[in-house]
């Protein structure tokens, strides 16, 4: 088989992850301008989350994926009504400065838990191996990747299209004082947006492990490759955000496979490029 | 922020001249500087640390506090400057002062070279534009390791004495007093540009960057020149860290230097001259303690320290050390250093 499909085929698993993992930065970033940089560290404690229910209650890998959603979900709106919610209408530095100390204390408490090491990730059987389909030699894994993100991309899509909930987020998105005028309760669909966003963050950080790994400093790691997708896509923007990750999850594994010696190199091209040539991102308004 | 102050009583002339004045507090900090020589003369390697740091933190107070251009990749100067002065060190030529000002112009150099593209964009386009070029810096200083040492860092960095005098000695006494030296010269030169018509200028871009052009202020112009000024100073900043450590590895350039130098600066007060300084020692001190205490778990200390700041001082140390003052000062005092 030539490599291009089997890199375009890692990209796009990769690319998968990296949607799971910023859609929902990009939602709530779009309607309350909130800089959330601890973002992935919910999607870090997806993955203990489910490390932990694995390697110390022997649950099977699939019933930790919800757990991890919820897992993040609940700790999100935790710390959302804690702290993020003072600091809506505080300038983007002091958010950036919450939540970079956030993002300091969830590594160093998983540090503190877990130990600095590489988590050990154990997949069923039936998750691991490849199939050959088309001459393709298909990682089983990643198939179930792209499948589950895909599944979830189309309940997105349709929440966000098809439901008043959806049409509220997007009327709060598209302009969030004039949402507020027609009645729209904005600071609540902001605190429901902001708990599934990071639950998402949640179940992208539990599917990650075993394609990324996970140790402590994955909350700041990721977080770049987060932004670089959420700035790439436009703000607020569900689609935005999944044709971002497909490009930047495909030409990282390009980048990495064709011209090893320049590591992540692309990715950061295409970011630039995209960025000078649309500042708002592909599909951004603003 | 800061707000622009109006209806100065006498015009604009008497509020320059009044906002250039050295107050009482200014001079006894510059003369608390002085006090490690004789307090804690074994943390006087420390203290160059946090003294070229502060130069970086106020390098970037420059562009991010008084004109309003955000950067997560500020350390791509840093590191500019401090690859020019470890190399140049490392190919033979150790002298420290024409070193610094060979690192500073390298970085001065690339830093107007990208001014032009940083003057282009705003918001989240160019905070992701500067996180490029320090990340695809970084890259291109790593697959140079032939010449930058990549991973490993710059091999054969050796410093000679300050004018032939003054030798680098383990306690850090001379790496103090020259850090020290150069932060307060380069203090004095920001001091100087802040509060010059040009600074207000920069201000002005800052509270509203489309009204500006309007009254006729050359706002990308304006930007170039103070990017490229910031540009000048972080290189400087980094090679001092390259002549008093004789060390430069990757990290000089990394992300991790860019997000620690915005902390400390928002975490001391931004657009206040004195809050990178005062960040930069606080951030410092602080986890030189917290991983003497803990070295795994400093994180911790230092997240804790952040969010209490930011939540009983919104504008910073400085900010809530002058929001204490203002009941005895004038109602100016916000905007003062």
């Amino acid at each position: 088989m030539p490599p291009v499909f089997g890199v375009l085929f890692d990209g796009i698993a990769y690319g998968m992850l990296l949607f799971l993992m910023s859609v929902g930065l990009s939602v709530t970033l779009g309607m309350m301008n909130f800089v959330n940089l601890a973002h992935c560290s919910f999607a870090m404690l997806g993955g203990y989350v489910a490390v932990t229910l694995m390697n110390a209650l022997g649950w099977p890998f699939l019933a930790t994926l919800p757990v991890a959603f919820v897992a993040a979900g609940a700790a999100s709106v935790v710390l959302e009504r804690l702290f993020f919610r003072r600091f809506y209408n505080a300038g983007e530095l002091n958010q950036c400065l919450l939540t970079i100390g956030i993002v300091f204390v969830s590594i160093a408490g998983a540090a503190y838990i877990y130990g600095t090491d590489q988590q050990p990730v154990h997949l069923p059987n039936y998750l691991q191996g490849s199939v050959v389909f088309a001459g393709l030699d298909l990682a089983v894994y990643r198939l179930f990747l792209i499948g589950t993100a895909l599944a979830i991309t189309v309940l997105l899509t349709i929440t966000v299209e098809a439901t008043r909930f959806g049409a509220q987020v997007r009327a709060a998105v598209n302009n969030q004082r004039m949402a507020r005028g027609l009645g729209i309760d904005v600071d609540r669909l902001f605190a429901i947006t902001f708990a599934l966003g990071s639950g998402l963050a949640g179940l992208g950080g539990a599917l990650a492990i075993a394609m990324l790994g996970l140790d402590p400093s994955f909350a700041l790691t990721y977080l770049i490759y987060v932004l670089i997708v959420v700035s790439v896509g436009g703000l607020g923007s569900i689609a935005g955000s999944f044709v971002a990750a497909m490009l930047l999850g495909v030409s990282d594994m390009a980048g990495k496979y064709y011209i090893p010696a320049f590591g992540s190199v692309l990715i950061y091209l295409v970011m630039m490029a995209v960025i000078m040539w649309r500042p708002a991102g592909l599909f951004g308004r603003r | 922020m800061t707000s622009a102050t109006i209806g100065a009583p006498d015009g604009p002339q008497e509020f320059l001249r009044a906002q250039i004045r050295w107050r009482w507090s200014e001079i006894a900090f510059w003369l608390a500087t002085l006090l490690p020589f004789v307090l804690a003369p074994d943390y006087l390697v420390l203290a160059s640390q946090i003294a070229f740091t502060a130069l970086f933190a106020l390098s970037l107070d420059l562009i991010l506090g008084f004109s309003g251009i955000i950067s997560l990749g500020h350390a791509a100067y840093f590191g500019v400057g401090a690859y020019t002065a470890g190399l140049l060190s490392a190919w033979g030529w150790g002298e420290p002062l024409t070193g610094l000002a060979v690192a500073g112009l390298a970085a001065g150099l690339f830093g107007y070279l990208t001014s032009f593209i940083i003057a282009r964009f705003r918001h989240l386009a160019l905070i992701m534009i500067t996180l490029g070029i320090a990340l695809l810096l970084q890259e291109a200083a790593n697959s140079a390791s032939a010449i930058t040492g990549g991973f490993d860092g710059l091999q054969g960095i050796h410093t000679w004495p300050i004018f032939n005098r003054f030798d680098f000695d383990l306690y850090g006494r001379t790496a103090y007093g020259y850090t020290l030296a150069i932060l307060f010269l380069l203090f004095l030169v920001a001091r100087r540009i802040i509060h010059s018509p040009f600074g207000l200028a920069l201000r002005g871009i800052r509270e509203n960057g489309q009204r500006m052009p309007a009254i006729g202020a050359p706002t990308r112009a304006h930007i170039r020149t103070i990017y490229t000024i910031a540009a000048v100073m972080a290189g400087i900043a980094g090679a001092l860290l390259a002549q008093t450590t004789e060390t430069v590895s990757l990290e000089a350039l990394g992300f991790q230097r860019s997000a620690d130098v915005l902390v400390m600066l928002i975490l001391g007060g931004t657009g206040r001259l004195y809050g990178g300084i005062v960040g930069a020692m606080v951030y410092m001190v602080a986890r030189d303690q917290f991983s003497g205490l803990n070295p795994q778990f400093w994180y911790f200390w230092i997240g804790l320290l952040l969010i209490a700041v930011v939540m009983f001082m919104p504008d910073g140390i400085i900010g809530g050390l002058s929001l204490l003052r203002r009941g005895a000062t004038t109602p100016e005092a916000k905007d003062l250093p």
